[in-house]
């Protein structure tokens, strides 16, 4: 908060393989300051003749000194996922600019109950909140929705899995849109406000809610939590593009 | 520039022969947006073209499509970095629209539903160089690139070839529109690289 | 098409933070056409474009506008008649001198 950002030089320094479209790229940044739950960082690329692209990550994972963790997700025909998840080798550098996004976070001393939502990859910011309470041992009670295409999508899911075991306070539920496990409740279908009643809180817990995903996933699920009785001004959004 | 990422190349840059500085191909049409996308039917749309002195013209839809129609096939070039090649639209030449209307006007403004505008020299609307165009590939123009009717002004950046349009008002100083005000270029050459300000 | 074409203010921070030394997705904006005041980072950004454009999620006018070209940013702040920036509380203390 003190000085205008800049871009640091970032190494890999190894890779986690979390679905066969989606790794998480551990970085080693020199002078990381640091971040909050739910913050983002612009990563640059280089060419050799010059030619520059950014994206925007959401930090996956509280910070442990200067390493930091993302999550990409291959985006075909994307320009810079596709590098990120194929090609990019531990020891080379990226630029990345960071931490930002002061709104769409969470804070650790924050007592109130919190209703997460996620639409596939936009788990990334809301499962840093996730970690970051059980490391400051916050008793704030947790409940994820994950919405996702078909269980081989779901990130993080065995993590998320032994969390809802282990974390006090952590629930966490799962709407398949294409194609459930064979003997789920309900069926695929798109999240709809029996989901968010029947995994949710009721308004009059007065929730903060954290709403992350594709934009058209996002505008629905604020839209039914609105309309469920929850203050629009509890209910933070965080809506991805279709940039690769 | 930044540090190189070893093994990054980014989309595919050929520096062919008959592309402007600075741009790539591509073979899909991107499309840009600075808000919400109108909807305007064919039975509401009108376009006004009106003078420095007030006067107005006005062509309803079907006025349009009963004037001369032209089947341009262009390249485009977008600020953004790319380039496509033969576009192929139907339109209403500005040559036609213009033709009786008396004006001393310098300049033109192109205004759009929605609220975007973008200036031109009035002399880059004449001579077969610019078009209301309506049809794109052979269909009606779509929504998210401009329909019903955009403006075609394709020897300048596509943010000049405003999309939604509704009108263009002729005036004797140049008013600098959406784009324009916000650091972009006046005029906009793609082949004299004329993407911002001061280029 | 319409209603997801755009993406959340938040975005705006890493943008602004190259000019502006404190995070202005939590600040608030008044919208200059219809009055609404709220977070910079609960309005629409439309990034598909020259540039990024930021809209009253109201009414839709353009709240702010800016444009990186090589060696400028150019921010253009006219539909916001204030932006309220939170900062740390001033501690209180004996007047300097």
């Amino acid at each position: 908060m003190s000085a205008a950002l800049t871009w640091r030089v970032a190494r890999l320094a190894g890779r986690r393989v979390e679905t066969p479209t989606a790794h998480t790229l551990l970085l080693d940044v020199p002078g990381w300051p640091g971040h909050l739950p739910g913050q983002h960082l612009d990563l640059r690329l280089t060419a050799a003749d010059g030619y520059q692209a950014a994206r925007s990550y959401s930090l996956a994972a509280p910070a442990a000194g200067n390493r930091i963790e993302v999550t990409v997700q291959r985006v075909p025909d994307g320009e810079v996922s596709p590098y990120l998840v194929d090609v990019y080798a531990e020891g080379d550098p990226v630029e990345v600019r960071g931490p930002v996004g002061g709104w769409f976070v969470w804070r650790t001393d924050q007592a109130a109950p919190v209703l997460l939502v996620a639409g596939g990859s936009g788990v990334v910011p809301l499962a840093a909140m996730v970690r970051a309470r059980r490391a400051a041992g916050s008793p704030a009670p947790f409940r994820l929705i994950h919405s996702v295409r078909t269980p081989a999508d779901a990130l993080y899911a065995d993590e998320l899995r032994r969390r809802a075991r282990d974390d006090p306070g952590l629930d966490v539920a799962y709407v398949y849109t294409r194609e459930a496990p064979a003997d789920w409740p309900g069926g695929p279908h798109r999240i709809g406000a029996a989901d968010l009643t029947r995994h949710g809180w009721p308004p009059d817990r007065t929730p903060l809610c954290y709403v992350c995903g594709p934009t058209g996933f996002v505008e629905a699920v604020a839209d039914l939590l609105v309309g469920l009785g929850h203050p629009a001004g509890r209910v933070r959004t965080e809506r991805f593009g279709p940039t690769g | 520039m930044g540090i190189v990422s070893p093994g990054f190349q980014g989309r595919p840059r050929p520096a062919g022969p008959a592309l402007p500085p600075g741009q790539y191909l591509t073979e899909d049409f991107p499309v840009l947006s600075a808000g919400p996308t109108p909807t305007v039917s064919p039975q509401d749309w009108e376009f006004v073209l009106a003078t420095e002195t007030g006067a107005e013209y006005r062509w309803s839809w079907p006025e349009l499509m009963a004037l001369p129609q032209e089947t341009p096939t262009v390249d485009i070039h977008c600020v953004t970095r790319w380039s496509k090649r033969d576009t192929s639209w139907q339109g209403v030449s500005l040559d036609t629209l213009l033709d009786g209307v008396d004006t001393a006007a310098g300049y033109a403004v192109a205004h759009s539903y929605g609220g975007y505008s973008t200036n031109l020299p009035l002399t880059d609307l004449r001579d077969g160089r610019a078009w209301i165009a309506h049809t794109y590939e052979g269909r009606p123009l779509p929504a998210e690139h401009g329909g019903p009717a955009r403006l075609l002004v394709p020897h300048l950046y596509f943010w000049k070839s405003a999309k939604w349009v509704r009108g263009i008002r002729l005036t004797t100083t140049d008013e600098p529109g959406f784009w324009e005000t916000a650091g972009y270029h006046d005029y906009g050459d793609p082949w004299r690289e004329q993407r911002y300000a001061g280029d | 098409m319409t209603e997801t074409s755009y993406l959340d203010g938040n975005m705006l921070d890493g943008p602004l933070r190259e000019l502006f030394a404190v995070d202005l997705s939590a600040a608030t904006a008044r919208c200059q056409t219809c009055g609404r005041a709220g977070p910079v980072g609960g309005l629409r950004v439309y990034s598909h474009a020259p540039g990024l454009v930021a809209r009253c999620p109201a009414c839709t006018a353009v709240l702010l506008r800016l444009v990186r070209t090589p060696d400028r940013a150019w921010l253009d702040l006219r539909g916001a008649t204030f932006l309220a920036v939170p900062v740390p509380p001033e501690r209180a203390g004996p007047p300097p001198g």
